[in-house]
């Protein structure tokens, strides 16, 4: 058996790393797995590429001695990404261990070129064999991991999309919004508090932000629309839950709130909602009163 | 300026702009920024995100951490091969939007961050790139 230190296959994966890619690329795009609609051809290129690099540079640095050698730390994490960003483009855990071992059949035929002796060969071809499936199997471990990951965001989304309006008050509503709001949910929320102002007659209605972890420009808007949706028929919004942080981020957005009401907590916004409506808190402080 | 640490990752779904807002609030952190800073740069990212995805058609966010000077940074880079942008100079024009928005995408975005880049060719796609320095 050739030693791994002997083994041509670090110089092999450097010299003919072009040509690896090209035959790499060229399979995985004639293969039935392949699946344009989820990943774009240069994406997959780059993928390919930044995964035969890393791969090569294991193994020139001593990563055919075992598979825990230090070398292989880049190329574990690189894994790790690529399962993650796969399970959630879509692919079948299967697909993205596929994408790792249909790497065989191009380092085969380069082997096959340079190593003349057939003893030879075998050893080299069980040395390379013995390394994809160590890299499909670490795959197809993130993969799953990945893929819990993703089934637990789509919770958490599910979550945002149940977000409920409560009414604190005669003629106060108050939206408590959670988790994170750039998707078309975000609209179905503010839908549906607009539709509660109608039913319910409100004249207040406090979005509370709280829980909303990134206010971009897309939120930004989002929020503008609802306030002026909302002063059309007849209710008054106050948004609450502004932290510091974001306050400060969204000045540099250049996102104008001025002509809306805020709070920083939703106690002060309910005080508020309170004196607008004409009620008032027993307790309430004098200067609270309007 | 070197690289210490270098992610692709794909920018095709709404979804994907979560995760990538989420490894970029990850690497703040690691990075020992302030909360400010860190919200900023998440904020940022799902700007350019989200530009890459609704006019770029879809693309990629490499997200790397970066050293220079003895300082650390977060540097974004988004990539699409999409329309691409006519007038660099109108696009970062605060209010201009085509697609319906604010408009304050990009123009914020240079705000946010410390240094920042916008590469565009009318249809061969559009490569922003943005770093914060700690
Ligand atoms: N990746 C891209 N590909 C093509 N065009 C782009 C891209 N990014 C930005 N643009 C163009 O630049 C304009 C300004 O972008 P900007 O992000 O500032 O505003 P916006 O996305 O329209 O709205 P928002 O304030 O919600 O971000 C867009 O309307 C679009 O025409
Ligand atoms: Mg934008």
């Amino acid at each position: 058996m050739t030693p791994r230190d002997t083994s041509v296959l670090p110089s092999v994966l450097q010299k003919r790393s072009g040509e690896l890619l090209d035959a790499w690329i060229a399979h995985q795009t004639s293969a039935d797995g392949y699946r344009p609609d989820l990943m774009a051809d240069a994406e997959l290129r780059d993928q390919s590429r930044e995964l035969l690099a890393s791969a090569s540079a294991a193994v020139s640095a001593g990563g055919l001695e075992s598979p825990t050698h230090p070398s292989w730390q880049a190329t574990r994490q690189l894994l790790g990404s690529i399962a993650e960003s796969r399970a959630t483009a879509g692919f079948a855990p299967t697909a993205t261990a596929t994408f790792v071992l249909s790497l065989k059949q191009p380092i085969f035929e380069a082997l096959r070129k340079d190593v003349q002796n057939p003893e030879r060969l075998a050893d080299e071809l069980w040395n390379a064999t013995t390394l994809i499936d160590r890299l499909a199997l670490q795959t197809m471990e993130s993969t799953l991991e990945a893929r819990e990951r993703v089934i637990a965001r789509q919770h958490e989304d599910m979550l945002e999309l149940s977000t409920p309006v409560v009414k604190l008050w005669d003629g106060i509503l108050a939206l408590p919004m959670i988790g994170t709001l750039d998707s078309a949910r975000t609209q179905v929320v503010m839908e549906s508090l607009l539709q509660r102002i109608v039913e319910t007659g409100a004249e207040v209605a406090i979005i509370d932000i709280t829980g909303v972890p990134t206010v971009d420009t897309l939120v930004a808007q989002h929020l503008i629309k609802t306030v002026t949706a909302a002063r059309l028929m007849g209710a008054d919004c106050i948004i609450s839950g502004i932290r510091p942080q974001i306050a400060a981020t969204i000045v540099h957005l250049g996102v104008d709130l001025s002509e809306v009401a805020t709070k920083s907590t939703l106690a002060d916004a309910f005080r508020l909602a309170l004196a607008r409506t004409g009620h008032s808190l027993g307790r309430a402080p004098a200067r609270e009163r309007r | 300026m070197s690289v210490l640490k270098n992610d692709l990752m794909p920018v095709r779904t709404a979804n994907d702009i979560v995760v990538v807002r989420q490894h970029v609030r990850a690497l703040a952190i690691e990075l020992g920024f302030s909360l400010v800073d860190q919200t900023k740069m998440v904020t940022a990212a799902s700007e350019l995100a989200r530009n890459t995805l609704a006019h770029g058609g879809g693309g990629t966010a490499r997200i790397e951490v970066v050293a220079a000077n003895a300082r650390r940074g977060l540097k974004m880079t988004f990539e699409d091969r999409g329309k691409g942008i006519a007038d660099l100079e109108l696009a970062m024009r605060d209010g201009y939007s085509t697609g319906g928005g604010l408009g304050l995408g990009l123009s914020g975005t240079r705000r946010l961050m410390n240094e920042f880049e916008l590469q565009s060719k009318p249809g061969e796609g559009t490569r922003v790139s943005a770093t914060r320095w700690k």
